[in-house]
């Protein structure tokens, strides 16, 4: 078995690390530069950082902060939000992000994604899903932080964006974000059946059970964490021990 | 006057350096980004990155008319490292969407990983063991000071097949398949992985790395 990844996630707003729960009701819980340096430090695999609301305003993430968030930090980061052009992933890769992710404007313009990858290369580029459940069972894609409806369905969304060449899929449950509940096991499950790509999941993080089933049950390839972090519940370290002994295999530092 | 050590990142199209040039400064070196050969040729140690296929790495490298310097300093037995792509044109030749020339600094060839155990997904992403080879001592290398429970981040699909055993320096195991993560000759070094983004346990290898530079002399 390969190693599990953990990845502490970075909500941006402003100036600030923000939680949201199911998308709304932020909080301010810290300052991004200070906590990516201690996630860093405390043996995350990788971080991601998420500006939620660039997309919705139509602006670009602020590089000058991403640029002295990533100045010490040497574990690869995955940088989104308001992605628009080769131009933006240029810039947001000269600010020190490793990989890109997108959604809100890959939904815009699927082309865009091949576009990418075929500049950039396949692990560069990250597809980012907001799901909600619908009525009946199945899932819809959501852009601009959670808040717009696309009509699409998830399943059919990342097969054709897997096709068009991402290199990794980086999964939210907007039912479950913010909530400490658990992960979405099901709408794991039916990505990480079919997926030929890494599967990262967002969105429930909660006890050590609920992580450990994410990886076992629904056999995601990374977990991506903030509330629990965030507020203290678990170091990185408590989570890798737990996950350790319970024969899963992680990167202790 | 103590020399002042140059290294020099060549910048062939292919890639992110910027993790690179920060992780040199984090041992208060400022790493010179160029594409050009007058620039290349007052390296003291060269460090050649990149991600993305063979093909467009030696096309980058052909376009900026840089083939015939940079073989021209691994002759010399220059301090180099190769990283991921920069590791893998160093071989002679790569099976990426055809056969491919690279820089035939060390013989061997760059292949797809076969199939592996436990329908592990290729691309390898994500973090790994190294281990040392029966051939080479990893003292004085820029695996000095090494264990093998240190950990690095790895992203590729296609693996170095260097043609003989001295040419490995560590190998790695990866669904099953074990394949050579390092491969060195005299002072010139390829990693299959990205020490620029392995953490603390990266960073050793650029500080050695350095390290090797200035034992060089001038």
């Amino acid at each position: 078995m390969k190693n599990i990844r953990i990845i502490p996630r970075l909500d941006i707003k402003g100036f600030k690390v923000v939680k949201p729960v199911q998308t709304e009701a932020l909080r301010v819980v810290g300052d991004p530069k200070e906590m990516a340096l201690r996630y860093y430090q405390e043996g995350a695999d990788e971080l991601i950082y998420l500006d939620i609301v660039a997309s919705l305003y139509q602006r670009n993430l602020d590089f000058d902060l991403l640029k002295s968030v990533t100045e010490n930090i040497f574990i690869p980061i995955t940088v989104g939000g308001g992605i628009r052009s080769i131009y933006d992933i240029n810039n947001v890769l000269r600010s020190g992000a490793d990989k890109i992710a997108i959604n809100t404007y890959a939904v815009k313009r699927p082309d865009f994604i091949s576009e990418a990858v075929k500049e950039f290369g396949s692990q560069c580029i990250v597809l980012y899903v907001e799901a909600k459940k619908r009525a009946d069972g199945s899932y819809e894609v959501y852009t601009d932080g959670g808040r717009e409806k696309t009509g699409l369905e998830v399943i059919g969304w990342i097969k054709k964006a897997i096709k068009l060449g991402v290199g990794e899929i980086l999964i939210t449950s907007i039912d479950k974000d913010g909530t400490k509940g658990g992960y979405d096991l099901n709408l794991l499950k039916k990505i990480s059946g079919f997926s030929p790509v890494p599967v990262i999941a967002h969105g429930g993080a909660g006890s050590l059970g609920s992580l450990k089933e994410a990886i076992i049950e629904a056999k995601a390839d990374a977990l991506s964490v903030s509330s629990i972090f965030h507020y203290r519940n678990f170091s990185i370290a408590e989570v890798k021990e737990f996950l350790a002994g319970n024969n899963i295999k992680v990167r202790i530092i | 006057m103590i020399h002042k050590i140059k290294i020099v990142i060549i910048d062939y199209g292919v890639g992110n350096l910027y993790s690179l040039v920060r992780a040199f400064k984090f041992f208060g070196i400022e790493a010179v980004v160029t594409e050009e050969v007058k620039v290349l040729k007052q390296a003291d140690g060269i460090v050649l990155p990149g991600v993305g296929s063979f093909a467009a790495g030696m096309r980058g490298l052909e376009m900026r008319g840089l083939i015939e310097k940079v073989k021209e300093m691994a002759g010399e037995n220059k301090p180099m490292l190769g990283i991921c792509l920069g590791a893998q044109i160093m071989l002679t030749e790569g099976h990426e969407f055809g056969i491919f020339k690279g820089l035939d600094i060390i013989s061997g060839r760059v292949v797809l990983f076969p199939v592996l155990k436990d329908k592990e997904k290729v691309p390898q992403v994500g973090w790994n063991t190294i281990s040392p080879s029966k051939e080479n001592s990893w003292d004085g290398t820029i695996l000095d000071s090494f264990t093998e429970n240190d950990q690095v981040y790895f992203v590729h699909s296609y693996i170095l097949e260097p043609e003989s055993k001295k040419n490995i320096l560590a190998l790695t195991t990866y669904g099953g398949h074990t394949f050579c993560s390092v491969i060195k000759k005299g002072n010139i070094y390829g990693c299959q992985f990205h020490p620029e983004k392995s953490g603390r346990v990266g960073l050793k290898i650029i500080e050695n790395f350095i390290n090797l530079v200035k034992q060089e002399p001038c």
